[in-house]
């Protein structure tokens, strides 16, 4: 979607800043493979902390679930040419298979479509091709999801507490 | 402790990612509530705070898949098929409850409505419906 090769710098300098910058990220061990082009490939390595089912060894859905929002909104940015804040409005997610016990798994997103408010991602998550997937994703972000607030804003109480979404 | 007690702690402790985020569960009578204290390490937005979306639907689904625990005995975990994440409000640095109903069993497939809050029960911060594959005891 753009080749200009200091989009392609912001882009990896968000991608770093989402995943060492959020704590969730950071300790699930979260690192962008490829991000550009609206695309970003995302992946968490396997731990035993992570796991869903200690029978099966299997890693937790809810891990496969953060990596796919995390990943769908990399390539959210990755389809714009500037900073915008975004949030997770919608996330639709469809488990085909366990992931396999003690492999990495892999999540890769497009963002087909950006409007001035909201962007629609397809996301999957596998572990050798994106034709075999784990689970499949389709989420929807709203853009400048942090306009007129300031840093630390949900440190206090929302302005109305029954009306609005913050 | 009730059985319903029993498989609840179990379920819970079972799973190692419930413990990575901190949540645990409280049962009055048959009424779960599942409870995630709010942790610095649950945080996806640094800048706000906010915590993580993906948490937020883990924490629900995990709140489905504990419910479906304390409703009747499973041989095994029920399998997560599909789920359906509506984000309603940003997740401040305070604790968030979450409440699971069961709105069908069948024989092999249930489905489970949950609604996370944290302040006010009536401004729910996220909900998610989802339906699961399970595996009877007695099968």
């Amino acid at each position: 979607m753009n080749t200009d090769p200091s989009a392609g710098e912001q882009h990896r300098l968000i991608a770093n800043t989402m995943n060492e910058g959020s704590p969730q990220a950071r300790a699930l061990g979260f690192q962008t493979l490829e991000i550009g082009g609206a695309v970003a490939i995302l992946k968490v390595p396997y731990r035993p902390e992570i796991v869903g089912d200690p029978e099966t060894g299997v890693i937790a859905g809810g891990v496969v679930t953060t990596l796919l929002d995390h990943a769908s909104g990399q390539a959210v940015h990755a389809a714009m040419t500037e900073w915008t804040s975004i949030a997770t409005l919608d996330l639709r997610i469809d488990y085909m298979r366990p992931a396999q016990p003690g492999r990495d798994v892999l999540a890769r997103a497009h963002c087909y479509k950006l409007t001035r408010s909201v962007a629609f991602v397809r996301a999957v998550a596998y572990e050798d091709a994106p034709d075999d997937p784990v689970a499949a994703a389709q989420a929807v972000f709203m853009l400048d999801s942090s306009a007129g607030k300031k840093a630390g804003a949900n440190l206090k109480p929302p302005r109305s507490r029954t009306e609005g979404a913050a | 402790m009730s059985d319903a007690d029993s498989r609840l702690s179990a379920v819970l402790g079972s799973i190692p990612y419930a413990r990575f985020i901190g949540m645990r569960a409280e049962l009055a009578g048959d009424e779960m509530t599942a409870i995630l204290p709010f942790s610095d390490r649950i945080i996806g937005n640094p800048m706000l705070p906010a915590i993580h979306g993906g948490v937020l639907g883990a924490f629900m689904e995990m709140t489905a898949l504990a419910q479906l625990s304390v409703a009747e005995p499973l041989k095994r975990q029920p399998r997560t098929i599909d789920i359906s994440i509506e984000y309603l409000r940003s997740g401040r640095p305070l604790t968030t409850f979450a409440r699971a109903r069961i709105n069908k069993v069948g024989r092999r497939i249930a489905n489970v409505h949950v609604e996370a809050w944290q302040e006010q029960r009536a401004a729910p911060i996220a909900a998610l419906r989802g339906h699961f594959l399970l595996t009877a005891a007695e099968d």
